[in-house]
C-alpha cells in the first residue's frame, strides 16, 4: 500500500475534524472532534515514519497521544464545571467573555 | 490481502468520524469515536507500528473513552437544539472543510517528498515493537519523556481542582472582586472537597 493513501486519509479525517468543529456547539462533540484531528495528526506521523523507515515518528505519535489524554482531561474538568455552576452547554450561548 | 485491510479500515475510520460530527446524541458519538480508534489501530498495524496500535486501543479506545462515557452519563446527553445562530452556518461549515481538505491535499502531494507513490523502504521485523519504542523512549528521548509525564500529573491536578465540589456562595462575579471572594471560598471547603486536594496532589 503506497504512502499517499495513507496521507491523503489522514488529510481527510482532519478535514473532517474541522469541520465538525465548526458544525457542533455541544462542548462534548467539539472535544471529540479534536480528538478526530489529533488522531489524524498522529496516522500522518506514523506514516511519515514508516515512509523514512525510522522510528522515531512513532514516538512523536506516543508523546502526541499523551498531551490528547491531558487535553481530554482539562477539558471534561471544565464541561463538568460547567455543569455544576448550572450554565447551558452550549458554545454559543457562553459568551460572556466575547469582546 | 493489505490493499483490502487497508480499505475496510479507512472506511471505519471515516464512518467513524463522520459519525462523531452528525449523530446529534453526544453517547452515539462517543461509540462512533471508539470505531474510529479501532480502525485507527488497524491502520497502524499495517504501518508496522505494533506498540503505537496497543497504546491507541488501551489508553484512547479503554481508557479515554470511558471517562467520555462517565461524563456524558453526568451531564446528560442532550441534543443540541436546531437554532442557528450564524446563519448560513450548516452550508459554510462543509464547504470550509472541504477546502481545507483540497489544500492540505496539494500541499502533501505536489511536495518532493521522497518515497511519495511507493511503499516506503524494507524494514526488519522488529520495527516499531515495544522493546524498539521503549528503547528510543528511554535513552534518546529521556527528556521529552519526562517532561510528558509531567504535563500529566499537571493535567491530573488541574481537572480535580476544576472539578471538585466546593460551596461556592454564588458568586457575584465581577471580575475585579474575585480575588477577594476566591479566598473564603478556599477556606469553607466541604470535607470532600478539602480531601480531594491533597489526595489529587500526589497522584
Amino acid at each position: 500500500m503506497s504512502i499517499d493513501w495513507y496521507i491523503v486519509l489522514s488529510a481527510l479525517l482532519f478535514a473532517t475534524g474541522a469541520m465538525g468543529i465548526l458544525l457542533r456547539r455541544s462542548p462534548i462533540v467539539i472535544l471529540l472532534c479534536l480528538e478526530l484531528m489529533l488522531n489524524a495528526g498522529n496516522l500522518a506521523l506514523v506514516a511519515f515514519s514508516r515512509m523514512v523507515g525510522n522510528q522515531q515518528g512513532q514516538v512523536f505519535a506516543l508523546v502526541v497521544m499523551v498531551v490528547a489524554a491531558c487535553e481530554v482531561v482539562v477539558g471534561l474538568g471544565l464541561i463538568v464545571a460547567i455543569f455544576r455552576r448550572k450554565l447551558p452547554l452550549d458554545v454559543d450561548e457562553l459568551r460572556e467573555l466575547r469582546g | 490481502m493489505e490493499v483490502i485491510l487497508f480499505f475496510v479500515a479507512a472506511i471505519g475510520a471515516l464512518g467513524g468520524a463522520i459519525g462523531v460530527i452528525a449523530l446529534r446524541n453526544p453517547f452515539y458519538g462517543v461509540l462512533a469515536l471508539i470505531v474510529h480508534l479501532f480502525s485507527l489501530a488497524v491502520l497502524f498495524l499495517l504501518l508496522t507500528a505494533a506498540f503505537v496500535a496497543a497504546a491507541q486501543v488501551v489508553v484512547y479506545a479503554g481508557a479515554v473513552m470511558v471517562l467520555y462515557v462517565f461524563v456524558v452519563a453526568y451531564v446528560g446527553g442532550d441534543a443540541e437544539s436546531a437554532w442557528e445562530p450564524i446563519p448560513g452556518q450548516r452550508f459554510l461549515a462543509p464547504l470550509l472543510g472541504a477546502a481545507l481538505f483540497v489544500e492540505l491535499a496539494v500541499a502533501v502531494l505536489s511536495s518532493s517528498l521522497l518515497a511519495l507513490g511507493q511503499d516506503g523502504p524494507h524494514v526488519n521485523p522488529g520495527f516499531g515493537n515495544p522493546a524498539a519504542i521503549g528503547y528510543l523512549l528511554l535513552e534518546k528521548f529521556l527528556i521529552p519523556f519526562e517532561a510528558s509525564s509531567m504535563l500529566l500529573m499537571l493535567a491530573a491536578v488541574g481537572a480535580i481542582v476544576l472539578a471538585a465540589r466546593r460551596e461556592v456562595p454564588e458568586v457575584a462575579a465581577s471580575g475585579s472582586s474575585e480575588h477577594s471572594s476566591e479566598a473564603p471560598a478556599e477556606r469553607s471547603e466541604d470535607p470532600l472537597g478539602a480531601t480531594a486536594h491533597p489526595g489529587g496532589a500526589p497522584s
